[in-house]
């Protein structure tokens, strides 16, 4: 290929020959644009008697010669390029819109916080009228009235029950494992490996078992929630629902929180069960410990109370990770993207939720002395 | 913002009186000051290029998002001022199509079109799978009962969502788009069934299109929304108004800017 150019203060003459396939000099480009510029004659012309295939890239040169041209008011004469080639350039110059640049704006640090406690407050009053929503949900559904369908409760309860019983088992069972070697360090240090079975016990009971239960329905069936419910709000269903008076929290949202406060519990002693499998396992097979003589410390370990904290936990979690999946669904925006980010926020805000009520409630047992 | 009417019907019932209403969100206003209204069994267009606020509007008229400021008025009731429990009593006399069918995915066909009728009404659960049935044949589903929205084509979703629309035996039924999506034929499948509903049943249609065709076939009485103005640019029977273009606007778009 080859790109030339001459002037004199009349015209500026452009010669294109050969193949101009995927055209990417630079240098040459540059040194035309720049005489270009500089040019204050009358019009542009172009010789291509020699020019044979081209594409894309040189449309694209000779698009900025045709701008550069109007910039300094010289005319361009296309005769001499091939028909269809002059046509591109004349198409692509017919509308310019002339947009007007689009501004970023830098806020100061100050207008920044502002900014961020304004959409804190304004989603905490969100949350709030959502939980609101939700308790007047229940409300309706013990007198009732609530528009619930029982086969989509019937449908939650399937996919929050046996079909997470799996991955739930198998993550309990490794924890308790962990729990137990990492303890059984520290304690055959003081000859006391048989408390292991303790530790096991007491920790997959009053605590662990509902959070592992807890952060893998979170990651599973929350992110399900407001996947769901997210793609239903792009395809119009929950304006469908709205203009046909039926209220989404009944119709969406209660058959989910239903179905998770009863079987988070459920699925927080199968936690705590594995949990205590896992420690066993490394009771028996490293430390020597007889099954009989695990089981035994196990049961003299578990407390009722303890017991009874750790599923109340994973009744509490279930609701939060509901109506996390729920809420960051509803408020899903209208497009792909929008489900994503609605299913990344209910995952991660239910995680940290489930924390915060972790320490709110275990500060407030201990006043209790539970 | 009213703007003098071509042959327009005037002896019909209202059943829509929009009065100077404002569109938009927040700042960004689509439409400022309109008013029209829509007679009793028209097929009335709301029309106007790509982004115009034509959806808006509809969203606006259903409902979906509060007004800036104005009234609509359905058979007389402010729908804007109403409560919740008003307008759900208003709404039930109103059907949607969605420009996606809006069906409910986990739900079948038949499941969709009875939900409104078990939301609203105490028939008994063989009344309503009758009822269904109709619906269904009346779109010409018949059959698709068991069906679920992916297990048939576009055309036939929005048949399923006209259907669904339909299923209270509304007074209005409002249509976003509805031949968004549908090859032509489809479209005018579609377009033929509105005007049969229309004229056995004097259903009144409120439809949001820029398709010319269907804008030419099936509408009584339209209104063109100009984004330049903010506002309604052209109020008419369409072919009246293609005859006696109020502005160029009106003309460019009923003539695909050929004219």
């Amino acid at each position: 290929m080859t790109l030339k150019f001459k002037s004199d203060s009349d015209r500026f003459e452009i010669d294109l020959g050969g193949d101009f396939i995927a055209y990417d000099d630079n240098g040459a480009k540059e040194d035309l644009y720049r005489s270009l510029r500089r040019f204050r004659g009358k019009e542009v012309v172009f010789a291509a008697t020699d020019l044979k295939k081209w594409d894309s890239s040189l449309v694209v040169v000779l698009f900025e010669v045709a701008r550069l041209a109007e910039g300094n008011t010289v005319k361009v004469d296309w005769s001499s390029l091939p028909q269809n080639l002059s046509e591109l350039v004349r198409l692509a110059l017919e509308v310019d819109r002339k947009p007007e640049q689009k501004k970023t704006i830098h806020l100061p640090f100050v207008d920044k916080v502002g900014d961020w406690g304004i959409a804190v407050h304004s989603g905490i009053g969100k949350g709030g009228r959502f939980i609101g929503e939700t308790l007047k949900s229940v409300w309706r559904y013990i007198t009732g009235v609530a528009v619930m369908r029982k086969v989509d409760l019937w449908f939650a309860l399937e996919d929050s029950s046996y079909k997470a019983i799996g991955i739930v088992s198998l993550v309990s069972f490794m924890v308790g494992l962990i729990l137990a070697f990492v303890g059984a360090i520290q304690l055959k240090m003081f000859g006391a490996q048989i408390y292991v079975a303790s530790l096991v016990a007491i920790g997959m009971t009053r605590i662990m078992g509902a959070i592992m239960a807890g952060i893998i329905m979170a990651g599973r069936t929350g992110a399900s929630y407001a996947a769901t419910i997210g793609t239903m709000q792009v395809n119009e269903e929950i304006d469908a629902l709205k203009t046909m008076g039926i209220p989404t929290t009944d119709f969406l949202v209660l058959p989910r929180i239903l179905s998770l406060i009863v079987t988070m519990p459920i699925l927080t002693m199968l936690a705590d069960l594995m949990g205590i499998l896992g420690g066993a396992v490394v009771g028996v097979v490293m430390l020597d410990i007889s099954a009989a003589e695990y089981w035994k410390y196990t049961l003299d370990a578990v407390k009722m109370n303890n017991f009874s904290v750790g599923v109340f936990h994973g009744f509490i979690y279930g609701a939060v990770i509901a109506l996390c999946g729920c809420y960051y669904g509803v408020n899903c925006g209208r497009n792909a993207d929008s489900v994503g980010v609605a299913t990344t926020k209910a995952v991660v805000s239910a995680i940290v939720w489930m924390i915060v009520v972790t320490g709110i409630l275990t500060w407030l047992l201990q006043v209790w002395g539970v | 913002m009213v703007v003098a009417g071509v042959g327009r019907m005037s002896e019909k019932k209202t059943v829509i009186d929009v009065k100077n209403l404002t569109v938009g969100y927040g700042d960004f206003i689509l439409m400022k000051d309109i008013s029209f209204d829509v007679k009793q069994g028209d097929i009335f267009i709301i029309m106007g290029g790509s982004g115009c606020g034509k959806s808006s509007l509809l969203r606006v008229l259903t409902g979906l998002v509060p007004a800036q400021s104005g009234d609509v008025m359905i058979n007389g009731q402010d729908f804007t001022q109403a409560t919740d429990q008003e307008r759900a009593l208003i709404m039930q006399k109103c059907g949607i199509l969605y420009q996606s069918g809006a069906l409910f995915s986990s739900m079948t066909l038949a499941e969709n079109i009875s939900l409104p009728l078990q939301q609203y009404t105490d028939y008994s659960p063989q009344l309503i799978k009758e009822l269904v049935s109709l619906k269904l044949a009346l779109v010409g589903l018949n059959g698709f009962e068991d069906y679920y929205p992916s297990e048939i084509s576009g055309g036939m979703k929005k048949r399923a969502g006209l259907a669904r629309a339909l299923a209270l035996d509304p007074q209005i039924v409002y249509c976003d788009e509805p031949s968004a999506g549908l090859d032509p034929v489809s479209s005018k499948l579609l377009d033929d069934l509105l005007m049969e509903i229309n004229q056995s049943l004097g259903t009144t249609f409120v439809v949001v299109t820029h398709e010319l065709a269907s804008i030419f076939a099936i509408g009584k009485d339209s209104i063109f929304l100009d984004a330049a103005i903010k506002g309604i640019g052209g109020r008419g029977n369409p072919k009246e108004l293609l005859k006696n273009p109020p502005n160029n606007t009106v003309l460019e778009f009923l003539t695909r800017g050929e004219k």
